[in-house]
């Protein structure tokens, strides 16, 4: 293994630290129970957003806290859902009186958490909503499994909600919200190379040199199919097409694309992606009205991409516009 | 020196202190330090390998936490420790699993600071339907629930039909054993497992395997003859 760290089971905690240091301004650091809390929170009358999950997908959730996304994100170890007592924690920093929502990713480990926290929460009179993002088309969506993982979506569900909340609208409709983005984000992801839990030192899964894993998790589950390597134009087939014809979005729609880098792979490949993937829609007859593309939700240096489309329509568009200030996304109005 | 029949005499144990709960807690946190690869390495193939690694950071912290605590907690607060600190330490999926277990377990022998072999069924009842509640797992899913079920189901048969409580634990452990290794040809229907589909069978369940060692830890434990002075 090799990595910048100093020890293991250290990693989380020095993390965190460092982000305390660099973004003083934005969020304040709050050790164990680990959580990340923007700096002004709470903010009276505002629903505050709470998210988390395990650490390893940075800048996903911490790197979102601030001013038009996050209010606090809890960080669990790396790929493991964070306890109750931070969720619980956190959703007390953020109560600014308007209730919480906590955006949970779907993994078991979390929706179990999440849940033990609401119930918490609501011992202590604070109103709490949860909305679980499962947009992952890799994974059948089936009554006998788990269902469909939370990924890409996340990303975009925190940013137009944190746009939502920020200008004052109440707990139902940020809540009704996030489930109109969950129910219009459809994501699929692929992996080159595995990657290397800190703690377990060896790599999660085996890929051979010439081999590609499509439909991977966030955390190296294994995916669809494990194939020969191909040109990044039958990869971006391999993955937007199950997901264009998964909502539908058809001929007319305008949506997001996001072309997210899963941790170890240059900008440079994730532009060809995309190049890829503006021909493919215009094929379609679907318009990209926006896009983001960059490493957002990772899976710490797995080498590889994820696709995510979301069907836009004149609110999530003004949302997604509004002004953000985080680490991780930012922009003016 | 000490008669066969008086050996025969400690063998036969009728109930359980704190101290017998405390053994069996510490005895669980050495199998899973032991197993802690074997955990993790199966959690790999189907989930996303922290299995063992979460459920010994969870095991260390009881440790800690129970050692501080002392004796002076009744055994149903020992077991609402034990779960407490495992619902903030371990994460994932096995935090709210195990930790709902103990304190499950923990709520059914409330105040109690003896445990007979009936008390001991009735808190493995109340933990395992609180697994349930919690994961809403049913007996074929490939999860934790495919070893505690036949576990605790062949516990209260032997106990029903006479066993001993040492022979009881110790077909209990078996039948959570035998659980575990029949969760290998399963398709995972719960949990990480489920998103590999058909892939997931030919893979022993890891939550099963760390049950398995828990009613195993049992067996071994109070399975002993009692240590005498």
């Amino acid at each position: 293994m090799k990595k910048l760290i100093n020890k293991p089971e250290d990693v989380v905690t020095e993390e965190l630290q460092g982000i305390a240091a660099a973004h003083a301004d934005l969020v304040r650091v709050q050790f164990n129970p680990h959580v990340i809390v923007r700096a002004d929170a709470p903010v009276q009358g505002k629903v505050g957003l709470v998210s988390g999950g395990g650490s390893g997908h940075e800048p996903m959730h911490g790197g979102f806290v601030g001013p038009g996304m996050l209010d606090a994100a809890c960080p669990g170890e790396v790929f493991t859902s964070p306890t109750p007592d931070q969720m619980l924690d956190a959703t007390k920093a953020v109560n600014g009186g308007a209730g919480v929502l906590h955006i949970v990713k779907n993994y078991t480990g979390d929706v179990m958490n999440f849940e033990m926290a609401a119930e918490l929460a609501g011992g202590e009179s604070i109103e709490v909503q949860a909305v679980v993002i499962d947009d992952d088309v890799a994974v059948q969506d089936s009554l006998y499994t788990a269902g469909r993982r939370g990924v890409g979506t996340t990303v975009l569900a925190e940013k137009i909600c944190g746009a939502a909340a920020e200008e004052g609208r109440p707990l139902a409709e940020v809540a009704d919200l996030c489930r109109k983005v969950n129910a219009n984000g459809r994501s699929m992801g692929m992996a080159l190379t595995s990657c290397i839990v800190p703690a377990a030192g060896k790599p999660t899964f085996e890929l051979g040199d010439d081999e590609m894993e499509i439909g991977i998790g966030i955390h190296g589950e294994p995916g669809r199919e494990r194939m020969k390597l191909a040109p990044a134009s039958e990869i971006v087939e391999k993955l937007a097409v199950p997901i264009v014809e998964d909502l539908p979005f058809e001929s007319g729609d305008q949506v997001l694309a996001f072309v997210n880098g899963m941790g170890g792979t240059p900008l440079i490949e994730l532009y060809v992606i995309y190049n890829d993937l503006t021909k493919l829609l215009d094929g379609r007859g679907i318009t990209i009205t926006r896009n983001l593309i960059g490493p957002y939700i990772t899976s710490l240096e797995m080498a590889g991409c994820s696709i995510t489309l979301l069907k836009l329509d004149d609110e999530l568009t003004r949302l997604w516009d509004a002004p953000v200030k985080t680490a991780g996304l930012r922009w003016a109005a | 020196m000490v008669d066969v029949a008086e050996s025969e005499q400690a063998s036969r144990r009728m109930s359980l202190g704190h101290d017998d709960v405390l053994r069996w807690i510490r005895a669980f946190g050495t199998e899973v330090d032991a197993n802690k690869e074997q955990l993790t390495q199966l959690d790999a193939a189907v989930g996303d390998g922290d299995h063992g690694i979460n459920m010994q950071r969870g095991m260390s912290a009881v440790l800690v936490k129970v050692d501080a605590a002392g004796e002076e907690q009744d055994i149903g607060a020992l077991l609402k420790t034990v779960g407490m600190t495992l619902v903030s330490t371990v994460g994932g999926a096995g935090g709210p699993l195990y930790g709902t277990l103990f304190l499950q377990m923990g709520m059914a022998v409330a105040g109690k600071d003896e445990l007979s072999p009936d008390d001991w069924a009735a808190a493995l009842e109340a933990g395992i339907a609180g697994v349930q509640a919690r994961g809403k797992a049913e007996p074929g899913d490939k999860t934790m629930i495919d070893a505690l079920i036949p576990g605790r189901d062949a516990l209260k048969a032997a106990l029903a039909g006479g066993a001993s409580f040492e022979d009881a634990l110790r077909q209990s452990a078996d039948a959570a054993g035998q659980g575990m290794r029949d969760t290998v040809p399963l398709v995972a229907r719960k949990g990480r497992a489920s998103y590999l589909g058909e892939r997931s069978a030919g893979h022993q369940d890891p939550g099963a395997t760390s049950s398995h060692l828990l009613l195993e830890a049992a067996a071994e434990t109070w399975g002993e003859p009692e240590q005498t002075g």
